[in-house]
Order: structure tokens, then sequence, then C-alpha cells
């Protein structure tokens, strides 16, 4: 365990456990994004998919504590990071001129933030029913059919999705180059591989709530 | 020969602990002068007038000691990429152009005065590790131990570092990672250098976090601001190097207490 705690006290370390936190909610994603869609196939199919994972009992709780154990993780590397970085630059620059960072590698930390107010909300919406207007639980389908008519609402998933698209492209790029995966042969594969599945998992996300705000849904 | 005006406006700061602040100079330069040329004028007439020059580090004036360093209109060594201050030339200007020069940035590296700052956090990174530990007696011979091309290219590559601190400039993290890593990939690749493999970025590396410098988030900044066009790759192997040793090395990272 010591070389744990040794990893987890070097600034590498904590990118390393950053890396692999996030890899593992981008596996959480790709499952969560290839069952929403279900609700364009038949949202019965979503319900039974629902009863489905319901059907695992103690062993979804367990697989729901493993997801809040690395996404706590990712969250306290992120700030940790982040306080060393601020207070490694206290005084800026007048002049600010970037020359090649993108605007994903720019916005992960406040996007990041933006993410984790979502999940909230996102939870209180779907999972407890708090903030839906007309929740029944079991009925996953109809919830988020008729959580997703609420404009303000379809627009915030639809504005969220797009910054989780930029903070999963530049992450899943930069997973590589934490966990030394470099070499000039592969380094263009890295970026590709970074922006099919950004295409695809934000794009099957955001597909929902704008086909909700197109008035598409079933 | 075209002359040209200019408005500088220069990071002024008398001491380490003296607030600083910017003051603009007019400068004339012809498209000729290196950087450096066009700021020694300045000095003449600030000295004329009896005022205290601008203070800058500089030395062999051919891009291969690190001392000259300003940050130009926002990037550490100008704009032009792949040269350190004494090699940009005013060409790279317009007549009428306002540039403004500042010191490096970061809080490991304090300004000593104006645009010269303490930049031996680096050296004590080099000390903590980037060496290898021969035992004296007779030269070995040329070519005795066998380099395959490509490892001693890419430890050449990497060894071009001529550790001016201009990454730590660039990055909005102030991370010395690119600094490190090419000293710890340029050693990892040798022959010579795996007696110490492990231990070297062991030591590196701690001596890199106690000095303060941030984390890297990927956004190449340095590479883009290197004279010496360093690649980022190196930043992944030394992840990898790092993450190997501490996992496998006999006797343990060595850590201070008291880190996060």
């Amino acid at each position: 365990m010591n070389r744990f705690r040794a990893l987890w006290q070097s600034v590498i370390g904590k990118k390393i456990a950053m890396a692999g936190s996030g890899l593992i909610l981008v596996g959480f994603l790709i499952s969560h994004m290839a069952s929403n869609v279900l609700v364009f196939v038949d949202p019965a199919k979503l319900d039974a998919y629902a009863e489905w994972l319901h059907g695992f009992g103690g062993l979804l709780w367990v697989a729901r504590g493993g997801l809040l154990f690395f996404l706590l993780v990712h969250i306290l590397a992120a700030y940790q990071l982040t306080q060393i970085a601020r207070a490694a630059r206290p005084t800026g620059y007048h002049a600010v001129d970037y020359r090649v960072s993108t605007y994903a590698a720019r916005t992960m930390r406040w996007g990041g933030v933006l993410i984790a107010v979502f999940l909230v909300y996102h939870i209180l919406h779907f999972t407890t029913g708090t903030l839906h207007p007309d929740f029944h639980p079991g009925e996953v389908g109809r919830n988020v059919i008729e959580g997703m008519q609420v404009t303000w609402t379809a627009a915030f998933y639809a504005i969220t999705m797009v910054s989780i698209g930029a903070h999963f492209w530049h992450g899943i790029w930069s997973v590589f180059q934490t966990l030394g995966l470099n070499h000039p042969a592969w380094n263009s594969t890295r970026v590709t591989v970074a922006t099919a599945l950004t295409l695809l998992v934000a794009g099957g996300f955001l597909s929902i709530p704008v086909a909700a705000l197109l008035g598409l849904l079933p | 020969m075209s002359d040209m005006k200019l408005t500088l406006k220069v990071w002024r700061q008398a001491g380490p602990s003296a607030p600083g602040a910017f003051k603009s100079y007019p400068a004339s330069a012809n498209e000729h002068m290196s950087f450096l040329e066009m700021l020694d004028v300045v000095n003449e007439d600030l000295q004329e007038q009896g005022e205290e020059p601008i203070a800058f580090d500089h030395d062999c004036r051919e891009g291969i000691c690190g001392s000259c360093s300003l940050v130009i209109n926002g990037s550490p060594h100008g704009p032009k990429g792949g040269v350190t201050t004494c090699q940009l030339h005013m060409r790279s200007f317009k007549n009428g152009d306002e540039i403004v020069i500042e010191p490096w940035r970061a809080k490991s590296f304090p300004v000593l005065r104006d645009l010269v700052v303490d930049r031996s956090p680096l050296d004590r990174i080099i000390a903590a590790g980037g060496f290898i530990s021969v035992p004296t007696g007779a030269p070995p011979d040329g070519n005795a131990i066998p380099v395959a091309k490509e490892d001693s290219d890419r430890a050449m590559d990497a060894a071009a570092c001529i550790g001016c601190g201009a990454c730590v400039a660039a990055c909005p993290n102030a991370s010395a990672m690119l600094f490190t890593s090419a000293k710890v990939v340029h050693l990892s690749l040798m022959p010579q250098g795996q007696p110490e493999r492990n231990r070297r970025v062991l030591a590196m590396v701690n001596a890199m976090d106690e000095e303060g410098f941030g984390g890297c988030t990927n956004y190449g900044e340095c590479q883009a601001a290197c004279p010496k066009e360093i690649s980022v790759e190196n930043i992944a192997l030394m992840n990898r190097e790092f993450l190997r040793a501490t996992l496998h090395d006999r006797d343990g990272a060595p850590r201070v207490a008291g880190t996060m």
C-alpha cells in the first residue's frame, strides 16, 4: 500500500489516478448511452432494461458504490492538481497568447464543475424523481419522454452533453499520455479513438434532448 | 534595411520584494537586429539619460546556453517558435508594434530584478538525479557499448534541452514536466543510464514536486514554446518510467512527508 501512497503523493501519481478513474467512468458512460438510446427503439425496452438492472439487487449497489468511489477519486485528484497549479503561478501574464492548446483542454476544470452540478440534477430528476414534474417509478421510458418535454430541461441537458463531449475528448486523449502510451506510429490513432468515442457517446446522449427539442421523441 | 519604431511595455521591478509595474519605452530598430540587440540599444539610451537599464539574462547569444528568457507578447522566446530570444530577429515585428515584455512567471521562479528570474529550481532537479555515476579509471574504448541508432537519436533529441525554463513559462499550470522529462528520458534511453534508472526518475520527480511546479494537463504549450522543440512524447515516457519505478523499485519511492 505504501507504493500507492507514494504514487498519490506525486503530481504524476494524481494524474494516473485521474486517468484510471476517468477510464472507468468512460466505460460506465458507454453502457449508459447505449441503454439510453433504447428510448428511440421502444420506451418499454428502456423499462425492461431498468428492471433487469434492478434484478441484481445488492450487486447494483456495489456497482453504484464503485462508480461513486472512482468519481470521488477523479474529483479529488482534479481539485488537488488545480490547487497545485494555481499555487505554481501566483502572478499571471499581462499578455496571453495560447499557441496550440485547445478550448477543450482549457475548459477541463470548469467543464468538470458543470458536469458535477449536472450529475446532482440528473439524479434528482430521473433517479429519485424529486425534480421531475410527473415521476412514475419504474416507468423509465415515460419519465424520460415527459421529463424532456420541459424546454429548459432539454436545453440544459443538451448544453451539458456538449460540455461532456469536450471533457471526454481531451480526457481520453490525455489518458494515453498520462499512462505513458505514446509512440509516433500510434499517436494519430489516439486522437482518432478519442474523437470516435466522443462522437459516439456524447452524440448518443445529445440525440435525446435534441430530439425532444425538435419534437421527434415518440 | 528598414528602420522601425516600436513601443516597448516592459516589466520593471527593482528587487525580489519590490513591487513591479509595466513601463513604456520608445525603441527603434532595424530588421536585422536580434531582440536582445534591440534591448541593448534601449539600455544605452536609458544609461545616457541616467536611468537604470532594463535587467535581462543573456550570455552566449547563439541559442545554446539557455540564459535568455523573456515572455514577448505572451509567448516565451517570442512568436517565432524553435528559437531562443537571442535568435529572434526584429524582422518578426512590424513598424509601429507595441511589444509587451514580461519575465517568466512561476512561484518557483521568483523575479530577481526586472526580467531576470531565479531558475535554480531546475538546477536542483538535475542535482537530484540528472547524472550517471561512473567509476573513474581509463576511458572506455569508443563504441564499446552498442546503442541502437534509434535510441541514440531520441536521447540526443531529449538532450538538446538547454534548461531555459520556457516550458514552465508557457505552461498554464507552470509545470516543469517537459524539462524534467527531457532529462529523465535522455538518460533512461542510454545503456549508461540503466543502473540508476529507477532511482533517477523517482528522485527527479520528487525534486520537481518539492519545488512547487504544477502538473501536466496536456495543453501542449510547452512544446510549442520550446526553443529546442523538445517533444511532449518525453512527458508520456517519464510518466511511464515513474509508474514503473514506483511499483517496481526495491527500495521504494523516496517521498517527503507532509506532501498531499
